[in-house]
């Protein structure tokens, strides 16, 4: 039993104890001051902490199969239970691709395992390479709802169209990440101020808006949805806001890096400043914030991104681009946003999990019957980024030093707590 | 001072004092035996990621001058293998006991990445597009050998700005020293935001050209065309470049400088560096005594750390 809490999700908040079962991992009674049965055993302590349906992050890099030596499945559910999350959407991005039935399975066996539910996005195309489509009904037999690129966007326009049509009676949302190539020109920085003194090669705020205005106009031509990762201008925020306005099938996510840092974070060339989409200005930061706030953006989505040690001490135009993120994204969503908790937790826990169509099982609502995934955080608690005590097996964690306010207490996936008093349980 | 990895790390004091520095170590250059036991016992690397003889060449002869030992290490060569990393390499040329390393890459930032793995002092000798202090230091000399000062003179720098780490140093060093610089380039030759650059912007060349007391030519490379960034070298020559026939407009006094290596009849003509005023081999002579003060604001006793 969660006891002493006040549960809050999409229905509002109230002051309850959470019973659960951990022989079918549901809500078995929620209310205030709930029996605690003989003894008190098994009562977790939630006294000053609120207890939310556990988060979603829509964007995850686990680097399994492929990368190991920066982040494996096993390691990045821990960070990510660390964070909150009891389920995430893995990226495609991996060697070999995620783009068939085959690697799908192995994603999602290894995933079985973990501290969080891991989802699986698929590929559009075969090896991501742009060209062919990938299999994209036998992967969404198998419960793939997102697919993606993710690393590029689809370049070509008719391509893309194809691929919304395709997948519209599939039920399942492609997912851009918005770089018009070409205009991106292989630049490692947001193209301004900064890029100019720098001398390092830029990429400019339009790379990314002219293909979110793309796949706007395919969306319209198509009827089918499109979700944008990480929106990271001002151009784009004001895109997928007449976009919405319009009705069109939109939905939108931004990373906690594009709310809270800008360019002027590279100016020392250490690459672990080093994204994509690149760091931007000011009032990026302040327009994906304003996106944020008023329901332009749904969700915040991590884009964990882990590279080993040796890559990120590359010369910064070589360096890949990334950072990891599970762990801190709560935090940094508390502590920089000024938004009311159960908006921060609307981007955090319900908004991605309609995104990634996981409401059966993630994002609330708190009541008896539902699956006890769940997430206590203490919202007054005050700490210090340290990269070097996250569960990540990469260490490429951009706010070293931060001081944050709010925490993760417990997690709690099925009713087995995965997370106690913010140390992980296996 | 530690390391000199941009002009900004000197300020405008700091340039002066390598420029007074610099006059003694031209006097000693110019001996018979142009050698001083000033850095007897230290060691200084060269480590050059990306060839570049003649900055290579002037900094170990700056060393040799100061009579510290020199280790070279350059790419293409058994000493920096391929696939080891750079922070790999820097440790284990470290690990041999050195004071400086004089470091030049292909990448920009390189320098800093090194300074923060290394106590050793770390003079950054050209990074990426980024900067070229001592490329500017020698430049500044140049140019106060021949004016006396930069107080108040009009220079204009032309060319291809946006790839040019000898620019971004000069710009820097020049309007620290108190010159007004006026870049002259095609919009596609520009860095793409010139926010905070102490400068004027031209497109002109030929309004820009009797107003200067000093121009100053950036190299032109072919490959900007593949990049859409000029159609052609002629169509370049014909608006950016110094012909001869644009170079009758300069005032007698004004000075024509090019860091080299120099594409002659694309950024200047043959004819044009013959000219009186056409200080470029003074460059590469000031290019030594600026060296041998750096290294001795960094490296000498009772200086630098
Ligand atoms: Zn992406």
């Amino acid at each position: 039993m969660i006891r002493g809490g006040t549960v809050v999700d999409a229905g509002g908040r109230r002051r309850a104890d959470v019973r659960i079962s951990p022989i079918d991992g549901t809500i078995l009674e929620v209310g205030p001051d709930l029996d605690p049965g003989a003894g008190g055993a098994g009562v977790i302590d939630a006294g000053g902490c609120l207890v939310t349906p556990g988060l979603v992050d829509l964007h995850t890099h686990l680097r399994e199969p492929g990368g190991e030596e920066a982040e494996t499945i096993e390691s990045g559910s821990r960070a990510a239970a660390l964070g909150g999350y009891t389920a995430v959407v893995a990226m495609p991005n991996t060697n070999p691709a995620i783009d068939d039935a085959a690697t799908v399975r192995q994603v999602l066996e290894l995933g079985a395992k973990a501290l969080c539910d891991v989802r699986v996005a698929g590929a559009i195309t075969v090896g991501r390479a742009g060209k062919q489509l990938a299999p994209l009904a036998e992967m969404a037999e198998l419960g793939v709802r997102l697919f993606t690129d993710d690393g590029c966007g689809v370049q070509d326009s008719q391509l893309m169209r194809r691929a919304l049509e395709y997948a519209g009676p599939l039920g399942v949302t492609l997912a851009q990440h918005c770089e018009d190539q070409a205009l991106a020109g292989g630049g490692h920085l947001h193209e301004g101020e900064w890029s100019s003194r720098l001398g390092i090669p830029g990429i400019p705020a339009e790379a990314e808006e002219l293909m979110v205005a793309r796949d706007i106009a395919l969306s319209r031509l198509t009827a089918a949805p499109v979700h944008f990762l990480h929106l990271s201008t001002a151009g784009s925020v004001e895109l997928v806001r007449e976009a919405k306005a319009r009705g069109l099938r939109i939905t939108a996510e931004a990373a906690p890096h594009h709310f809270t840092l800008t360019a002027a974070a590279a100016g020392g060339y250490d690459p672990i400043f080093k994204v994509n989409p690149p760091l931007r200005t000011d009032d990026d930061v302040t327009a994906v914030k304003a996106g944020l706030a008023d329901g332009t953006i749904d969700a915040i989505a991590t884009d964990h991104a882990p590279h080993t040690q040796e890559a990120k001490e590359e010369p910064f135009d070589q360096a890949p681009p990334g950072m990891v993120g599970l762990e801190t994204a709560l935090a940094l969503a508390l502590t920089e946003l000024d938004l009311p908790v159960e908006r921060v937790l609307a981007l955090l826990a319900w908004g991605p999990a309609a995104i990634a169509g996981l409401t059966g099982d993630h994002g609330g609502p708190v009541q008896p019957g539902r699956p006890a995934n769940l997430t206590v955080i203490d919202p007054a608690a005050e700490w210090t980024v340290d990269p070097d005590r996250l569960a990540s097996r990469s260490r490429n964690c951009p706010y070293a030093g931060r001081r944050l306010t709010g925490r993760v207490r417990h997690t709690i996936l099925r009713a087995e707590v995965v997370v106690l008093d913010g140390e992980a349980q296996r | 001072m530690r390391h000199l990895l941009s002009i900004s790390d000197l300020g405008a004091e700091g340039i002066e004092e390598v420029m007074r520095l610099t006059d003694s170590f031209v006097e000693v250059s110019s001996r018979a035996i142009p050698k001083v036991p000033t850095l007897r016992g230290k060691t200084v690397v060269s480590l050059f990621f990306e060839n570049s003889t003649r900055t290579r060449l002037s900094f170990e002869t700056a060393a040799k001058r100061l009579s510290a030992d020199i280790m070279t290490f350059s790419v293409g060569t058994s000493s920096v293998s391929k696939g080891e990393s750079v922070r790999d390499t820097v440790e284990t040329i470290e690990a041999m006991g050195i004071d400086a390393v004089v470091v030049r890459h292909r990448s920009a930032g390189v320098p800093w990445q090194v300074s923060r793995w290394i106590d050793a002092s770390v003079i950054n000798a050209g990074d990426g597009w980024h900067e070229h202090p001592t490329q500017a230091l020698l430049d500044c000399y140049t140019i106060r050998e021949r004016l006396q000062t930069l107080d108040g003179r009009r220079v204009a720098i032309v060319g291809d700005i946006k790839h040019s780490r000898v620019a971004r140093s000069a710009v820097l060093a020049f309007s620290a020293l108190g010159a007004d610089v006026t870049l002259v380039a095609p919009p596609t030759l520009l860095p793409p935001s010139l926010a905070g650059w102490p400068v004027q912007v031209s497109h002109d060349l030929d309004e820009v050209l009797p107003k200067v007391d000093v121009v100053y030519l950036l190299r032109m490379q072919s490959e900007r065309m593949q990049e859409a960034l000029v159609p052609s070298l002629r169509e370049y020559t014909a608006g950016y470049g110094l012909t001869r026939r644009r170079a009758a407009q300069l005032q007698d006094s004004t000075l024509v400088m090019h860091p080299g290596p120099m594409n002659r009849g694309v950024e200047i003509a043959a004819e044009v560096t013959a000219l009186p005023n056409a200080v470029i081999t003074r460059q590469v002579a000031n290019g030594v005594a600026v060296r041998m003060a750096v290294l001795f604001l960094l490296l000498g006793s009772g200086t630098g750390r």
